[in-house]
């Protein structure tokens, strides 16, 4: 169900959002945008919504900031007590993503938390696990949420494909999330993306002047640098 | 009149982990109890199969409280753990202090000493499953030569890649070949060899 003012309390900060995470060939990409909202009010322009939970294990977080922000405290606490006990080497980004879905199934209740956990770990290599509201774990390709979300699924579902470059698979979701940016009025700001493979990790940002318009978005003015509609 | 089979010291723990007992069977039994219990809770939080060394660890320090307390007596068992995961096969030893080790082979009970002597002539670099399986067979046989003893029955497990790293019993087909091994073996060693005299 689609995160709206709605349905929390007064004045508690939403991330109306876009996140997805998706594989490509030797590892993950994170995208997210961030628009942080409280009701019509902009709280962040700015916001980081892909946090890191462990070594090459990411969150992206959709729905109330807070619980979000909680349930990245709570895997990052667990996560290293696991690493202390197990190895730094030996922790998995399926024990990252059951330790987020444990918390978020038994605090269903209470939580208003839609989340991606991606990673790559040496055993399996790069990996996308679903964890939206609810609490259930899956394990997919690909996979997109938040409110901007539902504008995009069908175009992911369409343009994803296994075996993508680093390159391609990190263009593919930035015009995604632009995408969703451009119909969800509860997403916007600038787009972040993190790529992870057995290399490392790499945390990088499209200003918000430089995401992709399209159509009567564009300005019939000069002086726009973003990038004209393919 | 006893049952053949009734009496089991080894079981599986986890789908790649088991556990053989020594000592007061019913305290090992506990053991293994609280042994499932710790590789269960891993799997469910952690989505993944406990390592053998982090289930040695949780068990020998859960063996250890029980050492603390005036309110309780220490497990009267000793216990082998057997495992195998993404880092390959593990064998552990827990004693009721809660002190263990990691070992190429091991063992416990009565004729320990005996055992460990026999078990250190392998070559643990080139010895298969199957190999292990007999020369085990002959050494528990060979252990319980004596008139004393009262009969045995031979139990064995294994984990290991011929297992697809689950923890079982040995097939029948190869337990009975175990026995007769273990038979053969000691007929022979009765019968003597050539080298016992000496001046």
């Amino acid at each position: 169900a689609m995160a709206t003012s709605a349905m929390v309390g007064q004045g508690e900060v939403l991330t109306g959002t876009t996140i997805m995470a998706c594989t490509f060939d030797g590892g993950v990409v994170l995208g997210a945008d961030s628009r942080t909202s409280s009701g019509n009010y902009v709280a962040n322009k700015v916001a980081d919504k892909i946090t890191k939970v462990c070594d090459k294990v990411y969150l992206c977080r959709s729905g109330s900031a807070a619980h979000t922000q909680a349930v990245a405290g709570y895997a990052n606490l667990y996560l290293n007590q696991h690493a202390i006990e197990l190895g730094e080497k030996g922790v998995s980004v399926k024990s990252a993503a059951t330790i987020v879905k444990e918390i978020a199934y038994t605090n269903k209740e209470w939580m208003n938390a839609g989340m991606i956990v991606a990673g790559w770990d040496k055993a399996q290599g790069g990996q996308v696990f679903a964890v939206p509201m609810g609490g259930t774990l899956m394990e997919v390709p690909f996979a997109v949420g938040g409110s901007g979300s539902i504008y995009i699924n069908a175009f992911v579902d369409k343009n994803w494909r296994a075996g993508m470059t680093r390159d391609e698979c990190k263009a593919f979701v930035r015009k995604a999330v632009s995408l969703a940016i451009s119909r969800d009025g509860s997403s916007g700001g600038v787009i972040r993306t993190v790529t992870v493979d057995a290399a490392g990790q790499n945390k990088e940002m499209v200003p918000g002047d430089q995401v992709a318009r399209y159509q009567d978005e564009h300005l019939p003015t000069l002086g726009s640098n973003a990038p004209i509609f393919t | 009149m006893l049952v053949k089979g009734s009496e089991k010291r080894i079981f599986t723990v986890a789908p790649h982990a088991g556990m053989a007992l020594t000592g007061l069977l019913a305290d090992g039994r506990q053991i293994v109890n609280s042994c499932r219990d710790e590789a269960q809770q891993y799997k469910r939080f952690y989505g993944q199969a406990i390592p053998g060394k982090m289930l040695n660890q949780r068990i020998s320090s859960y063996i250890q409280y029980f050492t603390l307390h005036d309110s309780v007596r220490p497990f009267g068992s000793s216990v082998i753990l057997a495992s195998y995961d993404k880092s390959g096969p593990g064998l552990y030893m827990i004693e009721p202090s809660g002190v263990s080790y990691g070992y190429r082979a091991v063992a416990i009970g009565q004729e320990k000493q005996v055992a460990k002597t026999e078990l250190e002539n392998l070559d643990f670099t080139t010895i298969t499953s199957r190999e292990a399986v007999m020369e085990i067979a002959k050494i528990i046989y060979k252990i319980h030569d004596d008139v004393k003893d009262k009969e045995f029955e031979l139990e064995l497990s294994w984990v290991c890649a011929e297992s697809n790293g689950k923890h079982e019993h040995i097939p029948e087909d190869l337990l009975a070949e175990a026995n007769k091994v273990g038979k053969q073996n000691l007929e022979a060693d009765q019968f003597g060899s050539d080298e016992e005299m000496e001046i």
